[in-house]
């Protein structure tokens, strides 16, 4: 097969010039950069509301806002980051290197690929300009939990709602396009069980998308017939439950957490066996974790709600499930750790993060387990414990693994290699500054310090000042990153087709910079047999 | 167009038109919903935009399509495209059956006292759990945000309009199959003879759903009528907001089959719109089952 394009464009011979060629492309490669600095923007806007965050919480006494800011701040802060940072970083590494992966010219649906990008702007927008609205931001926290959300929140939460709606239409629009292009773009003579561990695991999370996304729609349009048209969902004096929200909500918000670490999960399986120069262990075994990590997520939701309360039975039964996801997880960190057993590595800066991913990941998925058990759950729940648990798995597992993939894959993006001194300097510094900052926030949630609270009282102090200077040093190290990238895209000295020696998969195969349109001509068997992971 | 060449579509603007549209039709309803006056037109305008987009941009994709420019391969992704569509919608109306089996099996029965929570039937005098009728014994209740309860003198009748319109919906999705098997065989004049049938089922359909609603809340039966009038017009509403949409589908399908779009073997706009004709007949029944009969 070879490649056409609609003729109606010069698009057969590269990109437009100038703003159009962003705003029309239906490329892959342009659309997938669009995602990654969409996405870097957030990640810098949300960091500075994680900044306002730890100075206010440096010292007890309310320092520089007003509580209702302070909560403003963390409702933002978590809502940019899920749905404005990690999720369309994710869609913009998909949409890279899926089509490369796989043996594909592009996407399957390359129009409905652009929409899916441009709505973003216009949902972060309206997300933000809630910002500059009487009442202010919302303040509910990003679970948004009624009644807080319906009865006493300020007007700008209809807007919130609508950006929900808007992000919810780009994430499944996205989710279908990658369903189609992998099951059908996918170079003839390559098997399912031949595609690398990123595409799989991007498939899975596909379906998780298309099957949460929806009912997030729906929880957000009930609090807007609850807030203005006077339906009664989540009101009991008409029949209807607060905690009926928190059902809905967390059906779709359990899954979304694994929607936001099983592609990190891809990402990792390549890094590690390029770095031990082995095979990645256990590949079967890993596609098929992947899948029951997937199911077992729609049957959790419970464990967010152990002390809202629910019949016994559902307690119980919530924790035991809760429990069988470590057994997936489990064999990945298993099969990730053999993969390196009596490798040949050395530590460049990919590896760097990939390892420390598998490290601090873990330590999330132990407090993870802990937060599972009913007993101990009633003690934790709603203090910093939980907090240092979702930052473990987020910033040092989905965001580790961002940062990871960027390094792995800036040379194929860009046709150049980054600074590999400044880049460790860069890692080490992170991730020291990383644990400072999480770290004692355990000990703090051990010792009851309630989270989304301005204030707090004298004997967390210590611990709590200590978190703040790390998280003022982690956010610094975002400053050398853009550096980094900036350095790498300007002054980068040329790579290598396959700058790293271990590496296999098919977007290796291609230019240094990879051309416009990946796989004119779909690779052969044998090409994709050597490139294969599942060896 | 050659089976042997991948075919990547042309730039286009309609996506970011569509972004305009809907960002404006939303900000305008936002605006509209709290008492700015000009908040309407924005949001009719924003809906004009949206529809002169879809305008344009499935225009174009038939025009490809009928130029022949398209390999079976973009054929198998637009289904592919058009069954997980279709299954985001399932999920979407799944949210809202979730709704009501919470309310009908747990919170209601709980409000009545269920489970030793004996202080709720104090909260109003005259509480009554009993589904459907959960506001009925509660005049002058009113919701947390001070909106007035209103009380429904009268149940729905399930053997009236709802077992009609149950009736009238699943002869559509049998005479859309025989549009189905006449376009497979390729008799024109049959599919359209059927295809108008199908439309003019629908349209029945949606004549009777709103003289259904005319009955309801000429008998007090509101969205402000506590959960039960809450789950019942959400669930039915988003129905019939479906139904419509189909309509105009088959529309615009029965237009293209007299321009003569479809052959016997290369028509998946037809099959597409045919799917989601289905899934909307689906919804309903379990809308009949669960919102109208038990
Ligand atoms: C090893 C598997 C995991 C288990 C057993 C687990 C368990 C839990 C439990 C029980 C809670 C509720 C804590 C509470 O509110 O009292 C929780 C919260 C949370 N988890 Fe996990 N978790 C796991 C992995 C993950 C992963 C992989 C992510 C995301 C990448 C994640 C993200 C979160 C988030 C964001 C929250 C907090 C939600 C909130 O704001 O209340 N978890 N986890
Ligand atoms: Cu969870």
């Amino acid at each position: 097969m070879t490649t056409v394009t609609d003729h109606t464009d010069d698009g057969h011979h590269g990109p437009e010039k100038g703003l159009m060629r962003w705003i029309k492309t239906t490329n892959h490669k342009d659309i997938g950069s669009l995602y990654l600095w969409f996405a870097f923007v957030m990640l810098l806007i949300g960091g500075a509301m994680a900044m306002v965050i730890r100075m206010e919480l440096f010292q007890p006494g309310m320092q520089l806002s007003e509580p209702q800011f302070f909560n403003q701040m963390t409702t933002m802060h978590g809502l940019i980051m899920v749905f404005g940072a990690v999720m369309p970083a994710f869609v913009g590494l998909g949409n890279w290197l899926i089509p490369m992966m796989i043996g594909a010219p592009d996407m399957a649906l390359p129009r409905m690929n652009n929409w899916s990008f441009w709505i973003l702007p216009f949902a972060g927008g309206i997300l933000l300009s809630t910002f500059f609205m009487e009442g202010g931001a919302p303040a509910f926290g990003w679970t948004f939990y009624a009644p807080l959300s319906t009865t006493f929140a300020p007007d700008s939460t209809d807007f919130f709602i609508f950006a929900v709606h808007l992000l919810g239409f780009s994430s499944i629009m996205g989710a279908i396009n990658i369903i189609a292009t992998v099951l059908n773009m996918r170079a003839p003579e390559m098997k399912l069980m031949d595609m690398p561990l990123f595409v799989w695991t991007w498939l899975i999370t596909s379906f998780l998308l298309i099957g949460a996304m929806p009912v997030l729609a729906g929880a957000v349009t009930m609090m807007l017939t609850d807030r203005n048209f006077g339906t009664a969902f989540f009101d009991a004096t008409g029949g209807g439950d607060p905690v009926l929200f928190q059902h809905i909500f967390w059906f779709f918000g359990h899954p979304e957490v694994y929607i936001m670490i099983l592609p990190a999960f891809g990402v990792v399986s390549h890094i590690i066996p390029t770095f031990a120069r082995k095979p990645l262990f256990g590949y079967s075994s890993m596609v098929y974790a992947s899948a029951s990590i997937a199911f077992l997520s729609y049957i959790v939701w419970g464990h967010h709600m152990f002390s809202t309360g629910m019949p016994v039975a559902g307690e119980l039964y919530f924790m035991y499930a809760t429990m069988l996801i470590a057994v997936p997880t489990g064999v990945k960190v298993f099969n990730w750790v053999s993969t390196m057993w009596r490798g040949s590595m050395t530590f460049e800066t990919p590896m760097l993060w990939a390892i420390s991913f598998v490290f601090l990941f873990t330590i999330g998925g132990f407090s993870g387990l802990m937060l599972g058990i009913v007993p101990a759950d009633i003690q934790y729940q709603d203090t910093y414990f939980v907090v240092a648990h979702f930052h473990y798995v987020l910033v040092t597992g989905a965001l580790w693994a961002i940062i990871a993939a960027t390094f792995y894959w800036l040379p194929k993006w860009t046709g150049k290699m980054y600074n590999e001194t400044l880049a460790k300097v860069h890692f080490w510094w992170a991730v020291i500054s990383v644990n400072v900052l999480f770290f004692p926030q355990h000990f703090l949630g051990l010792a009851g310090m309630p989270r989304r609270i301005p204030d707090y009282s004298l004997q967390f102090a210590d611990f709590n000042m200590i978190s703040s200077i790390g998280g003022f040093a982690f956010g610094a190290s975002f400053i050398l990153f853009t550096y980094i990238l900036i350095d790498c895209i300007r002054n980068g000295k040329p790579a290598d087709a396959r700058p790293w020696e271990g590496a296999k998969g098919l977007e290796w195969t291609l230019e240094p910079k990879a051309q416009y349109h990946s796989f004119n001509i779909p690779p052969t068997k044998v090409l994709i047999e050597q490139e294969s992971q599942n060896s | 167009m050659n089976e042997q060449e991948y075919y990547i579509p042309s730039g286009t603007y309609w996506p970011i038109i569509g972004s305009v549209g809907i960002a404006t039709l939303f900000v305008g309803f936002a605006n509209q919903m709290h008492g700015a006056s000009w908040g309407g037109s924005i949001m009719v305008f924003g809906f004009a935009i949206l529809v002169f987009m879809m305008f344009g941009w499935f225009g174009q994709v038939v025009k490809e399509s009928t130029s022949g420019k398209y390999n079976s391969q973009v054929d198998r992704s637009f289904r592919w495209g058009m069954s997980w569509f279709i299954f985001s919608e399932v999920m979407f109306f799944a949210a809202f059956f979730g709704a009501l089996f919470y309310a009908r099996q747990l919170s209601v029965p709980w409000l009545g006292g269920a489970d030793n929570n004996v202080f709720t039937p104090e909260l109003w005098d005259g509480f009554s759990a009993t589904w459907q009728q959960i506001a009925f014994n509660t005049p002058g209740a009113t919701l947390q945000s001070g909106t007035a309860v209103s009380v429904p003198t009268q149940l729905v009748d399930v053997w009236g309009l709802p077992a009609l319109n149950t009736a009238l919906l699943l002869l559509s999705g049998v005479t859309l199959t025989f549009a189905h098997h006449a376009l497979r065989a390729d008799h024109r004049n049959k599919i359209i003879g059927w295809l108008v049938a199908t439309i003019v089922l629908g349209v029945l359909f949606l004549g009777f759903q709103i003289a259904e609603y005319g009955h309801a809340y000429h008998d007090g039966l509101k969205l402000t009528s506590g959960i039960y009038g809450s789950t019942f017009y959400m669930l039915t509403g988003f129905h019939g907001f479906h139904v419509t949409v189909g309509v105009i589908m088959l529309t615009v399908i029965l237009y293209r089959v007299q321009k003569g779009h479809f052959s016997a073997d290369n028509h998946f706009g037809f099959e597409g719109v045919a799917w989601y004709w289905h899934f909307v007949d689906v919804v309903w029944l379990g809308l009949f089952i669960f919102v109208y009969w038990l």
